[in-house]
């Protein structure tokens, strides 16, 4: 039960998708403007992530290797489909707003990650829960940068005011550069450096050392 | 010894046959089971835009002031297809079943503009356009809808034009689908710059569509003002789009020619 537990949370801080893999940075940029499109998109990630976690992890035994990619593709996809039409048909309005950003959960690399990095090596529980953790890794990610994006680029928050702009009367010049893309890189480096500061074990090694200066009499 | 048997191509069939069977009758499934509720969301939403652009329903709101619903407000208002050529109303198609948008994809029903009559950039213009209509208790008409759209900065914007019964003056604009920069062109969403729309005069003396977006507005007492909405801070070829756009729709390829015999009463 212990292990299960360590695969739900330590994907949040231990061993974030985003954070500690940097991976699904595009859909991290790309829905964050707004917290109301940002829980959508956290929802079905973490749903897609753990049912196709299960499922990929139920046929693991029986996968042909030569083919895996493609059967895992063809399961995440299709569940993909599902959590699209069902958003359209029960949540008009934010699958509108997320367009074209829900059928690429398919290309998330996260998704893909865990199938073939997890799933293929655990039992479909273990992978399920396991596919939720990395889900809500997800989450807490993107929900921290969507708190930081919607109000100070738009001074709003679940569509509420929270600081009222000039464009409405108020006092609150809005950042236009909280609602393009690059601020969410910026918010995501600045997490990144507090969660390695805070857990100093995920601080990679240096690919490379820098020599010292070179002395001039060495160099002749 | 399980390997080989898992790598045999015997087995590399099975499973690929199985998982694309399955999958295939879960995708079939969800969008056959869910098609009803879509079709009914998208037709509501596009009612509500009507209304929104109308005035009649506030922004993000399902039911009005008196709690009257989506359905029931829009039951006040006919709809009807107008021959935008003619300018004169048409039965050849059934104006509940119609789709504007997609008509103008049909080569059947619409033709390629070239680029010159082009302002708002739409590429292909229908034959036929839709139009809702509000009618006071005398029978004349209080408010009259036209669905817009044309090319800002990122994309096509969608919206919905709303008229006073003189068929020249705006009573409200609402665009439902734009890609425009949240905060600088997504600002055409905003309630206050929106609210600017009501009362502009829509032709200039010559009647010619005169519609202008401005950095600083003429004063109130010119000629011109009447014509005039401040233009999206930030946001250049927004206004210029937005601009064009309305200027296109209730110009002579547009709705102008219905909107000339409504004005002259002949329609």
């Amino acid at each position: 039960m212990s292990k299960s537990r360590d695969v739900l949370f330590n994907p949040i801080f231990d061993n974030n998708p985003i954070a500690l893999q940097v991976l699904g940075i595009c859909s991290a940029l790309a829905v964050t403007v707004s917290m109301a499109n940002t829980l959508v998109m956290c929802l079905a990630v973490t749903f897609v992530t753990a049912f196709s976690s299960l499922f990929v992890s139920m046929l693991r035994n029986r996968m042909p290797s030569s083919i895996r990619i493609i059967v895992q593709m063809t399961i995440i996809a299709s569940l993909v489909i599902v959590v699209d039409q069902v958003l359209q048909a029960y949540a008009f309005d934010i699958s509108k707003k997320l367009s074209v950003f829900v059928g690429l959960i398919i290309t998330n690399c996260i998704v893909l990650g865990r199938a073939e990095g997890f799933a293929m090596q655990n039992g479909p529980w273990l992978s399920f829960v396991d596919g939720i953790g990395n889900g809500l890794g997800y989450s807490v990610l993107l929900i921290s940068v969507a708190l930081l994006r919607e109000p100070l680029g738009a001074g709003t928050l679940m569509g509420f005011e929270v600081l009222p702009s000039v464009n409405n009367g108020g006092w609150y010049v809005p950042n236009g550069m909280m609602l393009l893309s690059p601020s969410a890189f910026f918010i995501i480096g600045l997490f990144i450096w507090a969660l390695r500061t805070w857990k100093p074990a995920q601080v990679e090694e240096p690919d490379y050392e820098i020599a010292e200066n070179v002395q001039y009499r060495e160099a002749l | 010894m399980s390997q080989p048997k898992r790598d045999g191509i015997g087995n590399i069939l099975i499973v690929a046959v199985s998982v694309c069977l399955l999958c295939s009758i879960l995708v079939s499934v969800a969008a056959v089971a869910l098609k009803p509720v879509q079709q009914v969301n998208r037709e509501l939403d596009q009612k509500r835009n009507v209304l929104v652009a109308a005035g009649v329903l506030e922004e993000g709101q399902t039911t009005d002031a008196e709690g009257r619903g989506i359905e029931e407000l829009f039951a006040e208002f006919e709809t009807r297809v107008v021959d935008l050529r003619t300018g004169e109303y048409t039965d050849a198609v059934d104006p509940q079943a119609f789709d504007q948008l997609a008509a103008a994809r049909d080569p059947a029903t619409s033709e390629m503009l070239p680029s010159a009559e082009d302002p708002a950039t739409i590429k292909r213009l229908e034959r036929y356009g839709v139009v809702y209509l509000k009618r006071d208790e005398a029978g004349s008409v209080e408010t009259a809808v036209l669905p817009i759209r044309g090319y800002g900065l990122w994309g096509t914007l969608y919206g919905f034009l709303a008229l006073e019964g003189d068929f020249e003056t705006v009573a409200g604009i609402g665009f439902y689908q734009h890609q425009e920069t949240p905060g600088l062109g997504g600002e055409v969403e905003n309630p206050r710059w929106k609210a600017q729309w009501d009362g502009v005069e829509l032709f200039g003396s010559d009647g010619a569509p005169a519609v202008e977006l401005v950095k600083s507005r003429a004063p109130a007492d010119s000629p011109e003002a009447d014509h005039q909405v401040d233009a999206l801070a930030g946001a250049t070829m927004t206004s210029r789009g937005v601009q064009n756009l309305v200027n296109f729709w209730v110009g002579d390829r547009g709705y102008g020619n219905w909107l000339d015999r409504m004005r002259q009463g002949r329609a």
